[in-house]
């Protein structure tokens, strides 16, 4: 075919760029089984490491002998507290500004805390070596319930900060507490609650998980004796930050240190921090000289390395009687379990839980949150959200819910009431985040429009009738939903990681044959980050994707970054492509001018290329621009085709959507079936509207399973209950329900592309959807809130309790 | 999740096995399909240092049409119990029950024998032989007996199986044409064993029950026979209040325990729900001859 004839919507075509339902690069190994991850690498000589862990939720440690272990022909190393203390490696500082034992210090805190770690020349005889080491226990009293963690005679969890009346949020209560963080006008809140006409007050629980990537988290440490290089291999989401922290403890100069993050099975949050198999696996390398691995087992990674949520929200909301809202109280108890190792942002110990006013035009609020420790696995990450959204997204949504049942309000009319209003944008919130855009009614109608809400009330309605009656033994939930989250951490002025400014960067780089290789200090762990970001570049610079290398993860190549968690990648790193793309644009402007004869200002972008303004036959491809920026520059220009970025936003962006889940609980059995379930994004500019959709579908998997039983459990002696697939729930594709997305498009007026990151608002809007059709269903007969998660014998025991099984 | 060292046998026949078991004492154990056993060896809650893979014995994957009983080799895979079309015709529950456990991966691997031998509570197939009145074929170092599925199972884990000894088939009494049957099973999700779950098999006269068999599954320490329950529907036209009977009856006998499935309240009552449920299907299967 004739290249001339070619019609610009093939050129752009070509592109693959922006709004392309472009297929993901990466699915052609993956779908192969031929990923790079952690596990598959195997280097010479490489030995296994694996942990001794605590029986016990609490206890002292009386004695460890492991002379039979280190007996064990192929056993290398054993290592405990005792050797790690002459390096000062034995406690670590986490990303909360507390401190957490990497092996037990003389005192275990949570079941299953590491205590000893075996190196071995494979991972049977680790395993055959642990059962050989011998621990001798002294049972503590134990704290499983937060709201017991402040008890005057709570037994002390933490010797280690007696006499410490401050941590690194301010003061300490109690010996159990770690901080206490509040924000917003008490005074004006407690003013409008003495003066409000309506109050709702509920206790509002979000529960104990896990993110349960596929893929545990596992590395592999290298040190070079020789040249004193460590080369670390790692299923990490921030790879950088990895570097800087294991620089700082190790004292190895960071240039030494080569963190790899190969392809990763997932993260959700559960691979952002630092864990103990990295410092163990660092030392053995460095004790043996020859590469140790460290891979979490199912059971490890469940019960050990990050929890999610536990959060319990005392809420409160004032109203007008005709159902304006007028004030917002939360106060919550956050357990934190024995470590306060939260990966949050430095100076948000709550996280942006201040989001909690939701999309709502709340006059004032007030929110205080009491962090405490108890003896369960310490964590309280980000699951697929951005710092604690998920968690005041439900409290607001399921508060206004109950808000709507006692003014007999349907709960879409009263968000419809009480929504920030198009023209309020950008908005400051009572608590203090200045939302960037949005147009929340639009949204809500289409998709009220979309599922029939009106009909399936009435249908509802019916249904109801009818149990009454004894006709069914079925009844029916609607959960509504409208949240809108904050992500993309952040603007340095407000957001860091032990001290690190939370921007991000990319370099990208134009070859002479105008191809490019481009790299992030993002880490895609399967948001397709190959795909996608050669699209932003594919639009920006007029290069076709498929001619774009994406590279993440090697932080001797990739620029800094703050890596991958929170949305933040569209927001911050993709930001950062498209000023990268743009600079490298202005360049080219000029050696397109130089090669066409005439001024800069005489040229247009058109899709691919620079053509003459009112002559649109004088063109100059950017592959023509590429190999003339090497081979030919104009003189005085230096040659070459590059650019970095490191962008610091102005902002964080506030992606937003309205969920409904339509469902039927068998009131015998206490099954709910969900019947639809449908999901409207505003994520601003969409740069793969496939992507998106799948972002989208695994976010709500994840939000089903929450809502509907995914829980980590402890006893009263802090046994960690079912930290496997067998009891822990991850839905397979039969009980996952089939999912209907939409979306509207509000772009971030703050953001160089206008896009403001879609991976977690299905998580964090899918899991009220589910709650609330729960409480929705049961709500005729006099339930205001049930507690999540709603497994089908809670859900029998709500009916139970109503007295429904006759 | 690693297992400890043992050493691995694949004997060609039941003398060779029984053999082995016999040398190895209680440290030998038989493996099947592995998907119970495996699991509990990568938990180190059995070590056993000799496995004697049953899978090179032929002549114990087979299903054999005897009439008025069917026999299936203890080899037989839960997939196969699917595809065999002979039990599609003469014991379709088998397949009803069989769909319902674990998902296709372990259904490939996992054996008739090894479910019913295992002794786990959790497993579907021994309450469904207790229902059918199946008996089971034990080979022992002193030749081969017959143990009824109701008498076999002592507690979880423990069956009448002696060590030394090997499961070889399941002779199942077929049940006569156009009988009734359902296997209700409650679970979480696929995968998961019941969180209560009952097998019931009926053969009406007209309107009326003139034989009826329940069994429980995943609601004592053992697979229940729920005798008085079957006997109560017997003779009945299988109204709202015997069916309802029946679930009592049923309930009475089960001891739960609490777990991620549930309270032991919950899944006591649970099993009544199923009971009444596999009824209503069993005897709507029966008048409609589907
Ligand atoms: C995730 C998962 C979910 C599951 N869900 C279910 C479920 O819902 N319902 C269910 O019923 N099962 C379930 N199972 C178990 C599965 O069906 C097993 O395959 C079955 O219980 C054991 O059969 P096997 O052939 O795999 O036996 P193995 O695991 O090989 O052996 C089990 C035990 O029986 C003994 N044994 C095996 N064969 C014989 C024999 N011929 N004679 C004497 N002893 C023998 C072994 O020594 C061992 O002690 C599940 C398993 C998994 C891993």
């Amino acid at each position: 075919m004739n290249e001339m004839v070619i019609t610009r919507a093939e050129r752009e075509a070509r592109l693959e760029g922006m709004g392309c339902k472009r297929k993901r690069v990466e699915d052609v190994r993956f779908t192969q089984g031929k990923g790079q991850y952690v596990d598959d690498i195997k280097l010479p000589g490489m030995l296994h490491g694996d942990f001794v862990r605590s029986q016990y939720a609490h206890a002292n440690i009386k004695r460890i002998d492991a002379s039979k272990a280190l007996a064990l022909p192929g056993v290398v190393a054993v290592i405990t507290a005792e050797e790690l203390k002459p390096l000062g490696l034995h406690w670590m500082p986490t990303l909360a500004g507390d401190v957490q034992a990497v092996l037990a210090d003389g005192r275990v805190s949570f079941q299953n805390q590491e205590i000893a770690f075996v190196v071995a020349e494979n991972r049977y005889i680790a395993d055959d070596a642990i059962q050989l080491i011998e621990v001798e226990y002294e049972e503590l009293p134990v704290i499983v319930d937060p709201f017991r963690a402040m008890d005057p005679d709570a037994p002390v969890l933490r010797p280690d900060l007696a006499g410490k009346t401050t941590g690194a949020h301010g003061p300490r209560k109690h010996h159990n507490h770690i901080f206490e963080w509040t924000i917003g006008d008490k005074s004006a809140t407690d003013d409008a609650f003495a003066n409000a006409e309506v109050t709702i007050k509920e206790l509002i629980s979000y529960h104990r998980t896990h993110p349960s990537p596929l893929e545990t988290c596992q590395c592999l440490a290298s040190f070079d004796k020789i040249k004193g290089e460590l080369t670390l291999y790692g299923t990490f989401q921030a790879p950088h930050v990895i570097r800087t922290v294991a620089s700082l403890l190790s004292k190895i100069p960071e240039h030494k240190i080569h963190v790899i993050a190969p392809d990763i099975g997932g993260g959700f949050g559960n691979k952002v921090g630092a864990y103990a198999g990295y410092i163990c696996s660092i030392v053995a390398s460095i004790v043996t000289g020859l590469p140790v691995k460290w891979v979490e087992d199912r059971m490890e990674n469940l019960s050990t390395t990050s929890f999610a949520r536990d959060y319990h929200m005392t809420t409160e909301i004032a109203a007008t009687k005709d159902g304006k809202v007028t004030g917002l109280r939360v106060h919550v108890l956050a357990d934190h379990g024995a470590f306060d190792s939260c990966a949050d942002p430095s100076k948000w110990p709550a996280g942006f839980m201040n989001i909690v006013t939701g999309s709502y035009d709340f006059p004032v609020a007030h929110l205080a949150v009491d962090g405490v420790y108890t003896n369960k696995a310490p964590g309280g990450v980000a699951y697929r959200c951005s710092f604690r959204v998920t968690e005041a997204a439900y409290c607001i949504e399921r508060a206004m819910d109950i808000l709507a049942q006692k003014l007999g309000m349907d709960p879409a009319d009263l968000r419809m009431k009480n929504f920030i209003r198009r023209e309020q944008f950008p908005y400051q919130s009572a608590l203090g985040w200045e939302y960037d855009s949005g147009d929340y009614h639009l949204a809500m109608q289409k998709a009220m429009d979309a599922i029939g809400y009106r009909e399936l009330r009435a249908e509802q309605k019916a249904k109801q009738e009818a149990f009454r009656r004894g006709e069914t033994r079925e009844i029916m939930g609607i959960g509504v939903t409208f949240f809108t989250e904050i992500v993309g951490a952040g603007p340095s002025k407000n957001c860091d990681i032990l001290g690190v400014a939370m921007f991000d960067s990319a370099e990208i780089r134009i070859h002479p044959t105008g191809s490019i290789i481009a790299r992030m200090g993002s880490k895609s762990q399967g948001q397709g980050h190959e795909t996608t970001w050669a699209q932003i570049i594919a639009t920006e610079l007029g290069i076709p994707a498929d001619d774009i290398m994406i590279e993440e993860g090697n932080t001797d190549t990739a620029p800094y970054g703050l890596g991958t968690y929170g949305s933040r990648s569209t927001p911050v790193a993709g930001a950062a492509i498209a000023m990268a793309a743009r600079k490298i644009k202005n360049k080219a402007q000029m050696i397109a001018a130089h090669l066409l004869e005439v001024s800069e200002y005489d040229l247009e972008w058109d899709i691919d290329g620079f053509r003459v303004k009112g002559n649109p036959e004088r063109v100059k491809t950017m592959k023509e621009i590429a190999w003339a920026a090497y081979n030919s520059p104009p003189p005085g220009l230096e040659p070459g085709l590059e650019a970095v970025n490191y962008y610091d936003p102005p902002n964080m962006t506030y992606p937003f959507g309205a969920y409904f889940c339509v469902m039927d609980i068998d009131v015998d059995t206490g099954v709910a079936k969900i019947r639809r379930f449908y999901a409207l994004d505003d994520c601003g500019t969409r740069i793969n509207p496939m992507i998106i959709e799948g972002q989208v579908h695994g976010g709500l998997t994840e939000a089903f399973a929450i809502a509907m039983g995914q829980e980590i459990k402890y006893d009263e002696m802090g046994n960690v209950q079912g930290a496997s697939f067998m009891d822990f729930f991850l839905p397979t594709a039969v009980e996952t329900p089939h999912w209907e997305t939409d979306f509207t498009v509000t772009p971030s007026p703050h953001h160089p592309i206008g896009a403001k990151g879609v991976g977690e608002s299905p998580n964090v809007g899918g899991v009220p959807a589910f709650s609330n059709a729960v409480n929705d269903a049961f709500g005729f007969l006099g339930t205001t809130h049930i507690q999540m998660p709603h497994d089908a014998w809670r859900v029998w025991e709500v009916a139970r309790r109503l007295g429904l099984h006759g | 999740m690693i297992p400890g060292p043992f050493v691995y046998h694949r004997p060609a026949s039941v003398g060779e096995a029984v053999g082995l078991l016999a040398a190895h004492g209680e440290d030998a154990r038989p493996f099947a399909g592995g998907h119970s056993l495996i699991p509990m060896m990568k938990l180190r809650m059995a070590a056993p240092s000799h496995l004697v893979d049953l899978a090179g014995i032929s002549d114990l994957a087979t299903i054999r049409d005897e009439g008025s009983t069917v026999v299936i080799g203890a080899t037989v895979t839960q997939a196969a119990l699917i595809r065999s079309d002979l039990l599609a015709a003469r014991l379709p529950i088998l397949r009803e029950t069989a769909l319902q456990i674990a998902d296709p991966q372990i259904r490939t691997k996992g054996t008739l024998g090894g479910n019913v031998a295992n002794g786990d509570p959790g497993n579907d197939m021994p309450a469904l032989m207790q229902c059918l009145g199946a008996t089971y074929v034990l080979a022992g170092p002193d030749g081969s007996r017959e143990v009824a599925a109701r008498d076999f199972y002592e507690a979880a884990y423990f069956t009448l199986l002696q060590p030394g000894e090997i499961l070889t088939a399941v002779r199942i009494p077929v049940p006569p044409a156009g009988h009734g049957y359902a296997y209700e099973k409650l679970k979480r999700k696929i995968g998961d064993y019941a969180t209560a779950a009952a097998a019931v098999v009926l053969t009406l006269d007209g309107s009326t029950v003139a034989s009826a068999a329940i069994a429980l599954t995943n609601v004592a320490s053992t697979p229940l026979f729920a005798e008085e329950a079957s006997r109560l529907v017997v003779g009945t036209s299988l109204d709202a209040a015997t069916v309802k009977a029946a679930a009592e009856a049923a309930k009475a006998i089960t001891d739960p325990a609490t777990d991620g499935r549930g309270t032991a309240e919950y899944r006591r009552e649970m099993a009544g729900v199923m009971v009444a449920r596999a009824l209503v299907k069993a005897a709507d299967r029966a008048r409609t001859g589907a």
